[in-house]
């Protein structure tokens, strides 16, 4: 049989999705020196769904993920969100201070590192009361109790709402960021790796009030992990990069049981 | 016969999945060809191997066809599922195509009642009254009441088979795909499901099934693909050919 003949049907552009992207990229490229980080990434998100992103270290993701966070910018590449009342324009043409205000009300992250999201000796719910105060948001109970309302719905208990962060396990950390990330109802959840280094009862514990937050608010999500069962338990989607390109991207399921590339495949039978 | 009296038209479907790794090609089915209607029920025959499962998982897009049209009727137009936009697939999984197969995704945590809830959740459907209907079915499918609050991760296979059931066929779909359903159910179970099956057949869900004792749902079959041959012939019950592909 032809090459031809046993490739999938070209995908179409969607038709009955009535909504517009949240997040489109287009035309991403970046080189650190020698290395091309990035070659020409296209990425949409559309709203309420979970985008995977998957690939070994190296492969870019980390850098697509932080160029969606305005923490980098690329050498090309066009970024947009759509937000309520904002003008649709390329984020990285913002200044220093239009992306730090867009980021604080819009965009929540999860870092693997807690150390990159949190003052570790601050209190918790002072962590999460500085994105509010960012935000402009200055009244103490209204600070403290948006901050109690945030810590529960990331299932951080609320006894321990005053204890510094380097006083916590890894799991609770994580829930500290994951409060401060959603305490604004940001347009876009990032998270990079927020599970990986945990125990594996922890991580079951932190990806179960992902998925619970994601059902129960629509928080349009992107999950970049090596880890292809927290990208199977998450995402809707995948993405999966390579030497700083997409290799391949379809649903979940689909490409966790029928992979296309020659990558994905080994990556798929590596893990199962 | 008009020209949109079908709910779905399978034409020329095939499916091959390349092995990188073995430099290998494997022929699932090719020229596959059927209309369906609404609150028809079609029977996939052929022996195992034949590609059934493969042919429901294609329409489902867990796997990708080669070559081929699948046109649905969907509530906002006709779309070829064959080649849809993965963001329209996922859509029309949640409003209007379901799959139910014997094998639960069970997460850890997630009370069984919840988990057969969450697809009226997703559809927008109000909490209290979500709970409600998923109790209801729990019970239909004979899950006992202390069960319905526990998380399923810990229970039996046949009781979480009964939980899956529940939250595959809580939101009624217009298409159904039925992937060994009545495998390995008790009794009661099973009858519960014919029943709820029928129930959605009069409703006008359209359904296409693999059943590996067919007579379980004898009275639902209206029509019969057999995959070996692809002669698409009315509902008989003769011990199925085997042709290989």
């Amino acid at each position: 049989m032809s090459l031809e003949t046993s490739s999938a049907l070209q995908r179409a552009a969607p038709r009955l999705m009535a909504d517009a992207p949240v997040l489109t990229m287009a035309g991403m490229s970046r080189a650190y020196g020698a290395v091309q980080a990035l070659r020409a990434v296209d990425v949409s998100v559309y709203p309420g769904e979970v985008l995977g992103i998957v690939g070994e270290s190296g492969s870019g993701k980390s850098t697509l993920l932080r160029m969606m966070n305005l923490e980098d910018t690329p050498d090309n590449g066009d970024y947009r969100l759509r937000l309520p009342a904002r003008a649709d324009r390329n984020l990285f043409e913002l200044d220093r201070y239009e992306r730090r205000m867009l980021r604080a009300r819009h965009i929540g992250i999860v870092y693997q590192n807690p150390h990159l999201g949190l003052l570790m000796h601050h209190s918790s719910s002072g962590n999460v009361a500085e994105r509010l105060l960012v935000a402009g948001e200055r009244s103490f109970e209204v600070l403290r109790s948006k901050a109690r309302v945030a810590l529960d719905a990331s299932e951080f208990p609320l006894a321990r709402m005053d204890a510094r962060p380097i006083e916590l396990s890894g799991g609770m950390q994580q829930r500290v960021q994951l409060a401060k990330a959603i305490a604004l109802e940001p347009s876009l959840l990032l998270l990079d790796e927020p599970t990986t280094g945990l125990d594996v009862s922890v991580q079951a514990l932190v990806l179960d009030t992902l998925k619970r937050l994601q059902r129960e608010r629509r928080i349009t999500m992107v999950l970049v992990s090596h880890d292809l069962g927290v990208i199977r338990t998450m995402a809707d989607r995948v993405m999966v990069m390579r030497h700083g390109a997409v290799v391949e991207q379809g649903l979940a399921d689909q490409v966790f049981q029928d992979p296309q590339h020659p990558y994905t495949q080994q990556l798929v039978h590596a893990k199962l | 016969m008009n020209a949109n009296s079908f709910i779905l038209r399978v034409q020329g479907l095939a499916k091959t999945f390349r092995m990188f790794h073995l430099e290998a090609t494997l022929h699932a089915f090719e020229d596959v060809s059927f209309d369906l209607s609404a609150g028809e029920f079609l029977l996939l025959r052929g022996h195992n191997g034949a590609g059934k499962s493969t042919l429901l998982r294609t329409i489902w897009r867990s796997y990708l066809p080669v070559a081929g049209q699948v046109l649905y009727q969907s509530r906002h137009g006709e779309i070829d599922l064959a080649n849809a936009a993965d963001v329209d697939i996922a859509l029309l999984r949640r409003e209007e195509i379901g799959f139910v197969t014997q094998f639960l995704n069970a997460r850890p945590r997630v009370a069984a009642q919840d988990i057969v809830a969450e697809p009226l959740l997703l559809a927008g459907h109000e909490r209290t009254a979500a709970l409600e209907q998923a109790r209801h079915w729990l019970d239909q499918f004979g899950v006992r009441r202390e069960l319905w609050r526990a998380y399923p991760s810990t229970f039996s296979g046949g009781e979480q088979q009964k939980v899956n059931l529940a939250r595959a066929l809580i939101l009624p779909q217009r298409l159904l795909l039925l992937d060994e359903p009545t495998a390995s159910l008790d009794a009661g179970a099973r009858a519960a499901l014919v029943s709820r099956l029928a129930e959605l057949k009069a409703q006008g869900v359209a359904m296409i099934g693999v059943f590996h004792h067919p007579g379980d749902v004898a009275q639902l079959i209206d029509r019969e693909i057999n995959l070996g041959t692809r002669v698409v012939a009315p509902a008989q019950h003769e011990e199925p050919q085997y042709v290989a592909v």
